[in-house]
């Protein structure tokens, strides 16, 4: 009898104890794992290309159309680098935006404008300004580190009948356009469906929704479309990823000044 | 190279490649309208002149992306202003790519430099006065063009054979001074004259906020300076009177050392401009120094503001063949980055010395997918008679174009 007692005891601590090391987490510390656990699951894939189609629409539903091609290679410990090619607006064919991202200090960014055959050192401060006219910003399109902000889980809930966790994510870079983000992170592909933009004065701005998400490698789930609603204005823009290439063999000559004059 | 070789050229390569591949054509056509302020003050000129232009570009990758052959055309057609009908092949070259270093050989355009309001340091590429005052175009320059990749930088080396003489404005140009300069009358220090083979050097790096340029060129100036004619000289004096005075180029032989630097720190752009040249009357040195603040997405607006401030020295001072001898550039540059791609900029240059001033503005906004609007003024204010510009003084102008892209 007594022997039972101490098993049930045993059992009751040991059932305590597993709810209790989670309790003993803080929201924070809870938020800063599952954002390390989707900076892990999406590290290794080396290389990739795709074509983006970008919509733009105005209030009145008026659409504008800007396709590009873009090469990122992944850098392992610090920001990826990527190249844009600007295919459409036919008047900005050519010209091309290569930008090597870091988690913290400014990333390096180049411009080459094909009718002067020029590159330009641009500065990389303008976190906050609208990409092509569209409604991302360029901080929305750069790479996501784990250092670029601070976490806070929230709770569980489900979008469109898929398990997420919420959490609350604050820039620590500097001159970011958000206050705060809401992310909706899929507990199976661990990448958002869904982010929700508050201004610096802390008010809605945009949300962005990702849907048609494919696994690539048999391991790296990447979206085919994104929505971006932008709530103060009525703006959208739709930015569609077409032909997802992996294993380039991309290396760093493929993203420094060369590259930026050679690659078409 | 002369223009029936062009022609030559165009047509042989137009065949060879429309039989090829469609798809890597793209270019634009544009028509613009330019309006004086002030009627002509000289003979022949006009108030009035409209023009079209045309470029075709298109570009084939061949062996699996390790060569390729690329190619822009340029054509303008000018009916009130005649010598500004030109066609020109801004490239034509075969491109070979390895891992280490990269082969070009063909006419070709390259761009050095940082600075904004004038490009001291850019030498390769001969400019089209023809196509603007401002000297951004150039034509298109044979060459054998070498690069070389090192984690310590990148060296091109470059061989320019065929040299590209400067046109100068006929009499029914505006933006002229009153006396002609005959182009075709030009004189060469080298016996070569314009078969003269220049070559050039250039060393570039990035390092951290830091990308600096190193350059050394040997060759052909491609700035004249301007001499009597020395046909005119020779004759009895009486006879001088009567003639207009006329003015030839005289292309020396030059060493130039060329140096740029720019610094890009958060939002502030940092830029320098030195070039050290011998081989003229005098040796001297120039300069462009200045910087550009930008404000991004004011009051989350996405509208960007840039302030530039340069200022543009020249030792030669007064006897300078550039006529920014210490000069001060101010610029605005706003960019709404909407749709449109609405951009405008408006810029000043002010002498230091003299109360010479030009004010520039230059705008444009896409229309619809595949049109571009760009317009286009320059306004000359306060010239003093010693002061070049004061041939300008009756020049302001507003100009009108519309591009179509495809």
């Amino acid at each position: 009898m007594k022997k039972q007692i101490t098993l049930l005891t045993t059992t009751a601590l040991l059932l305590l104890s597993l709810p209790f090391s989670s309790f003993a987490q803080t929201a924070e510390e809870r938020g800063l794992e599952i954002a390390k656990e989707i900076d892990r699951r999406d590290t290794g894939w080396g290389d990739q290309m795709t074509t983006t189609i970008m919509t733009l629409r105005n209030k009145q539903g008026d659409e504008s159309v800007r396709e590009n091609t873009m090469r990122t290679m992944e850098v392992e410990g610090d920001g990826d680098k990527s190249l844009i090619i600007f295919n459409t607006p036919t008047d900005v064919k050519g010209t091309k935006f290569l930008s090597h991202t870091h988690a913290l200090k400014n990333d390096d960014q180049w411009l080459y404008l094909p009718a002067l055959k020029r590159i330009k050192r641009v500065s990389s401060s303008n976190k906050s300004g609208p990409f092509m006219g569209s409604e991302f910003a360029y901080e929305d399109i750069s790479s996501q580190e784990v250092e670029k902000y601070t976490y806070k889980y929230l709770k569980d809930e489900s979008i469109d009948g898929r398990d997420s966790f919420l959490i609350e994510r604050i820039p620590a870079y500097k001159k970011s356009g958000y206050k705060r983000q809401l992310v909706w992170v899929d507990k199976e592909y661990y990448q958002p469906l869904k982010i929700e933009f508050y201004d610096r004065k802390n008010s809605h701005l945009k949300t962005l929704m990702y849907y048609d998400y494919k696994q690539y490698l048999g391991k790296f789930w990447r979206t085919n479309r994104m929505e971006m609603q932008n709530h103060q204005t009525g703006k959208s823009t739709t930015l569609a990823w077409k032909g997802y290439k992996f294993n380039n063999r991309f290396k760093s000559r493929d993203f420094d000044k060369r590259a930026l004059k050679k690659t078409r | 190279m002369r223009i029936h070789n062009y022609f030559v050229f165009i047509i042989l390569f137009s065949v060879i490649n429309f039989s090829v591949i469609a798809g890597e054509f793209s270019g634009n056509i544009s028509a613009e309208l330019k309006a004086f302020k002030n009627e002509a003050q000289l003979d022949e000129q006009e108030q009035f002149y409209g023009s079209l232009a045309f470029q075709p570009e298109f570009f084939h990758d061949f062996s699996d992306g390790d060569q390729r052959i690329t190619f822009t055309g340029f054509g303008r057609y000018s009916p009130a202003n005649e010598s500004r009908n030109h066609v020109d092949i801004r490239e034509l070259f075969w491109s070979y790519f390895s891992d280490d270093w990269e082969l070009r050989a063909g006419i070709r355009k390259v761009f050095w430099g940082v600075t904004e309001s004038q490009h001291l340091v850019d030498i390769i590429n001969q400019t089209d006065t023809l196509e603007g005052f401002d000297g951004e175009e150039k034509l298109g320059q044979p060459m054998l063009h070498l690069s070389w990749f090192q984690d310590w930088g990148t060296t091109e080396f470059f061989v320019l054979p065929g040299f590209r003489k400067r046109e100068f404005s006929s009499e029914d140009a505006r933006l002229r001074p009153p006396f002609l300069i005959e182009s075709s009358d030009a004189l060469y220090e080298s016996d070569a004259e314009e078969k003269h083979v220049d070559l050039a050097i250039r060393w570039t790096h990035v390092l951290g906020d830091w990308d600096v340029g190193f350059s050394h060129f040997y060759g052909t100036n491609r700035e004249p300076r301007l001499i009597l004619d020395p046909s005119l000289i020779n004759m009895p004096q009486t006879f001088i009177g009567t003639q207009p005075i006329k003015l030839v180029p005289y292309y020396d032989i030059i060493n130039q050392t060329g140096l740029d630097v720019q610094a890009t720190l958060d939002n502030w752009l940092w830029k320098a401009e030195a070039i050290y040249r011998s081989g003229m009357s005098e040796d001297f040195y120039a300069t462009t120094i200045g910087l550009e603040y930008s404000f991004f997405d004011i009051q989350s607006t996405g509208v960007d503001i840039g302030l530039v401030l340069e200022h543009l020295y020249d030792d030669r001072g007064t006897e300078s063949t550039n006529p920014f001898e210490n000069d001060i550039m101010t610029g605005f540059r706003l960019a709404l980055n909407d749709e449109q791609s609405t951009e405008a900029l408006f810029g000043v240059i002010q002498d230091i010395n003299g109360d010479a001033s030009i004010l520039s503005v230059e705008a444009s906004r896409r229309l619809g997918e595949q049109f571009k609007l760009i317009i286009e003024g320059l306004l000359f204010t306060e010239t003093n008679e010693n002061d070049f510009m004061h041939n300008f003084r009756s020049d302001d102008y507003i100009q009108i174009e519309l591009a179509y892209y495809f």
